[in-house]
């Protein structure tokens, strides 16, 4: 069966079998920036929004997806080029497996608050965004400098 | 207060100051791939597979010891799309270790590809490729196979002479003297003394004892371990593969497929994360196994549950730690004996349990006698393997909770209790000497250890008052501190290898070569940092290209905290070797000789100012304008270490404990870390930070554990949590002024260090606000409470 959904913007109609999860899908069809971590919806690597929210697409049926908005991280590519470049200044990207799903999720979190999110919103908001590699304190500092200098453009 | 019995030496001296005048090393420069990788640019193996690629699915024992009796493949293969099924009598019985390590290897020769034997839920029956990948499966369980179950031995105290023997068969074997004993059940055993510990034990008017059980730990690299193999149009076997070590790697196909190596090429794309979990083989064989029989590309990637079930763990161990020390608290004897399940077969399996000696016994290098023992056993549970931490984070763990019981045995303060025992810089340990990986060691004089220096600011930092270690935040609820100190090494001496190739271009750029495996810690950057800094070029001047057996020079992989110090030091003299021949080939070029040139900001001139030319423009004389004299510059080098200079760590932790609940809760950990020059600093911090979390996670949370009959209860990442971001407080990492003579401008490693002191220090901290040692990892909330019942019972 086909679906049809809009990603990154672009109508497209894509094959998926009953039952399929939309990280396959999205695979298949080449976003390889959706990375595929743990297949129970507990590492965050497969983050996608969703109409704008994000969503865990290794959970999500392809199905549900029909007609939706689907987002990933080459979507909001300049967005995500500022982030990046607070992530690599911290050395807080490390193997970069957990990185588009976080990245997404921490621009999903900017969109969401009106205000600068204090340290706690922020470990919250992105609690389920796991990393093995750096102990997270890098990250925190990272996306701490990012939201100061985005919040004072 | 600061006890000035043991002066603070002075930051090393002139070679120090220089590391400040650097232009590139000891910057924080970003990862040269981490923008791309931040964005999701195709990088890992999965991202890169060719389109028409079979996809393999694995059958897997259902047992926990079985034999089989046969395999019918007659229905899958009758699935339209299922390309073919292989079992064990489709490849040469050829026995193998799927250990990533030097040749030969220190593990045993106990598994075959496939066997007609399995010994863990999860050990591999048969290889399924078909179209498709929801194909693949489906023809997998379709395979029918009869087993005839035996009786596995799954508790590794009752493993060691049990009647059932896990490996009867005939073949294996070990590839040096290792202790390998298999009808006993005993992958490996070693055994050392230096003095007489019994009679210095004897002697000492002061004991501990203190016997900890560390538990089985799973790396959880977000990336599960993938690869894809196709056949090339020299009809060579190609494999991508999420690997450590792509030397080892073809040499251990090679062998198990009797092949030519020069047959095979390994490449190594980014990796997802490793911690030692991809420091073996555990899909390049099945890959291979199916485009050599189909011709055609083949693609694996292990599901979540598959990486949990039949990759492989830390080694689970019992360490039993004996001190004897003078009132005073001099240390005169320490006895380690140690008991570590390797599962069901023994990759790595004497080298971490060595480990657990060799990295720990020598942080306290002033007693008279120490001894070393213990047997490493086979169970019917997943293979042990590499770690990041490698037994020593084991053998930490029981030497500094028995230092912790003989303080308060002493009534001393922790801190100067170690203070008073600890090694120091210009000293040395018998152990070094004794012990290596396997093998004899290396003796070594330590050159750099800023212990002292790590003390005296992690105390600062936790704000440390031997006499204010606990106080009561809430009815029930403490908060309390404790600390340990450790060490690593820098590589393997005289064993681990690197190399490096460095080449001008045009456009005065040069192209870096390493063998050095990234895993994600960033050494492509760190590696070209080097390069840069000896070339007198810019970060961006340094293309580097890493990991491929066939287009990069050879290196042993990324292990042992090896490629700082090993690939690093090779990168260096590749560097120098480079510029020397630069200088020569301008010298020539000028009339003049070499020692009349002066290279600086990417200029050659004659040391009378009267000619100079760019590196840009020569690089374009060299290759297109020189007629006869044109030709490529180059050089290549290698380095292999005659010492493993160690980093050092002093952690200081507090905690909080709720006594009804018995929550144990990290408030802030402190580590002050002696890594030598970080080349990047905020790469060395942040890879010393996930090294801690992953180690707060082993003292605390994680646990493999299995069913009675041997099935894995914790097989994903719901039943087997990683520490998450609301998990821990704050962590504090910082950096120690410290130069390293032997390491390249400096630097030791940073990559294992990180994870060895939590286990220890939580513990600590544990004790001295209930009074209650535990000894049984992880620390969960049933267990605290439990031990705390215990301990009030027994006072009762």
């Amino acid at each position: 069966m086909n679906i049809t959904l809009r990603i990154n913007g672009k109508q497209e109609s894509i094959e998926c079998l009953p039952g399929e999860m939309l990280t396959e899908v999205l695979r298949r069809a080449g976003h390889f920036e959706v990375k595929k971590g743990c297949d129970t919806g507990n590492c965050g690597a497969c983050t996608v929004l969703v109409d704008g929210k994000p969503v865990l697409s290794c959970s999500y049926l392809a199905v549900r997806a029909e007609g939706k908005e689907i987002t990933t991280i080459q979507g909001l590519a300049d967005e995500a080029k500022k982030f990046a470049a607070f992530l690599t200044a911290e050395g807080a990207d490390q193997c970069g497996f957990c990185a588009p799903g976080f990245a997404l999720t921490v621009l999903a979190m900017k969109e969401e608050f009106s205000s600068i999110p204090d340290e706690a919103q922020i470990r919250h908001y992105l609690a389920g965004n796991l990393c093995r590699c750096s102990g997270y304190e890098g990250q925190i500092r990272a996306i701490k400098k990012y939201l100061e200098a985005q919040h004072a453009e | 207060m600061q006890n000035n019995d043991y002066p603070i030496p002075l930051p090393n001296d002139a070679k120090l100051e220089a590391t400040k005048q650097f232009n590139v090393v000891a910057h924080d420069l970003p990862k040269v791939d981490g923008e791309g990788l931040v964005l999701g640019r195709p990088a890992y193996t999965d991202d890169l597979v060719p389109p028409n690629a079979l996809y393999v699915k694995l059958v897997r024992s259902p047992h926990a010891f079985a034999r089989i009796l046969s395999i019918d493949p007659t229905d899958a293969l009758a699935l339209p799309g299922v390309a073919c099924v292989l079992t064990w009598k489709d490849i040469p019985r050829i026995p193998i270790t799927r250990a990533g390590q030097g040749n030969p290897e220190p593990s045993p020769h106990d598994r075959f590809i496939l066997d007609e034997y399995v010994r863990y839920v999860g050990d591999e029956v048969a290889v399924v490729a078909a179209e498709t990948e929801a194909l693949a499966e489906k023809a997998a369980g379709l395979v029918k196979v009869e087993y005839q179950k035996l009786k596995p031995v799954l508790d590794f105290e009752h493993a060691l002479d049990n009647p059932i023997v896990i490996h009867p068969e005939p073949g294996i074997h070990e590839m040096f003297p290792i202790g390998f004993e298999p009808k006993r059940n005993i992958a490996a055993a070693y055994h050392m003394e230096i003095g007489d510990v019994e009679q210095e034990l004897a002697a000492s008017p002061v004991k501990v004892e203190t016997t900890v059980h560390t538990q089985a730990q799973q790396h959880v690299a977000l990336e599960p371990h993938t690869a894809f193999s196709y056949i090339d149009l020299q009809g060579r076997l190609v494999i991508v593969t999420s690997t450590q070590n792509p030397w080892h790697t073809r040499r251990l196909l090679g062998l198990a497929f009797q092949m030519p190596l020069r047959q095979i090429r390994i490449v190594k794309p980014r990796i997802g994360g490793g911690f030692g979990g991809k420091q073996h083989i555990h899909v390049e064989p099945y890959v291979a196994m199916v485009t050599m029989k189909t011709g055609r590309p083949a693609s694996l990637a292990l599901t979540r549950r598959e990486v949990f079930e039949a990759t492989f763990t830390r080694h689970e161990m019992r360490v039993k730690v004996r001190l004897g020390a003078n009132p005073d608290g001099k240390l005169r004897a320490i006895d380690m004996q140690v008991l570590s399940n390797t599962g069901a077969y023994g990759e790595h399996a004497l080298t971490t349990f060595m480990v657990a000696g060799s990295k720990t016994l020598p942080l306290y290098n002033k007693v008279s006698a120490v001894r070393f023992g213990g047997h490493v056993v086979y169970t019917n549970k997943v293979s042990a393997g590499a770690f990041r931490g490698y037994g020593a984070i084991q053998g930490l763990t029981g030497l500094e909770a028995a230092m912790d019981e003989l303080a308060h045995k002493l009534s001393i303060d922790p801190v100067e209790l170690r203070r008073k025992n600890m090694l120091h810089e210009g000293e040395t340990s018998e152990v070094f000497r004794i012990m290596g990986e396997g093998t004899e060691g290396v003796a070594m004089n330590i050159e750099s250890c800023k212990l002292e220096e790590c003390i005296a600011r992690g105390k600062e930092l936790i704000g440390w008052d031997f006499t204010q270690l606990v106080h009561e935040v809430a009815p029930g609820v403490l908060r309390a501190k404790g600390m340990a100190i450790a060490m690593q090494g820098s590589g393997i001496p005289l064993i681990d290898m690197g190399s490096a190739r460095i080449e001008l271009q045009d456009g005065g750029f040069f192209k870096l070569h390493v063998g050095a495996t990234d895993l994600g810690t960033g050494s492509d950057t760190i590696l070209a940092q080097i390069a840069a800094e000896e070339l007198g070029v810019d970060m961006e001047d340094i293309v580097v290209h890493s990991s491929d057996t066939d287009h990069t020079p050879f290196d042993v992989g990324a292990y042992a905290s090896s490629t700082t110090y090993v690939s690093g030091s090779a990168v260096l003299k590749a560097a120098r070797s480079l510029k020397t021949k630069l200088i020569e080939a301008v010298a020539e070029k000028f009339g003049v000789a070499p020692k009349d040139i002066v290279y600086t900001q990417k200029t050659f001139m004659t040391a009378d100012g009267t000619k100079s030319l760019s590196l840009n423009d020569f690089s374009y004389d060299t290759l297109y304008h020189d007629g006869e004299k044109m030709k490529t510059i180059e050089a290549t080098e290698s380095f292999s270490g005659s010492k493993s200079p160690p980093p050092y760590l002093a952690a200081f932790v507090e905690i909080e404990i709720d006594t009804e609940t018995g929550k144990v809760n990290v408030v802030h950990y402190v580590a002050v870390v002696d890594v030598g020059t970080p080349i990047n600093p905020n790469l060395a911090k942040v890879q010393i930070e996930g090294g801690l979390l992953q180690g707060i996670g082993l003292a605390l949370y994680e646990d493999v554990r299995y069913s009675e009959a041997g099935h894995m209860l914790s097989h994903n990442m719901m039943t087997y949590p990683i520490p998450s971001r609301e998990d821990v407080g704050r962590i504090t990492v910082e950096l120690v002024d410290s130069y390293e003579p032997s390491g390249p401008f400096g630097a030791k490693s940073a990559g294992e260090i990180g994870i060895d002191t939590p286990p220890a220090a939580i513990a600590n901290a544990i004790r001295n606000a209930t009074g209650v040692r535990l000894t049984e990892y992880p620390f969960t909330p049933e267990r605290v409470l439990a031990a705390l019942k215990a301990a009030k019972t027994q006072h009762t």
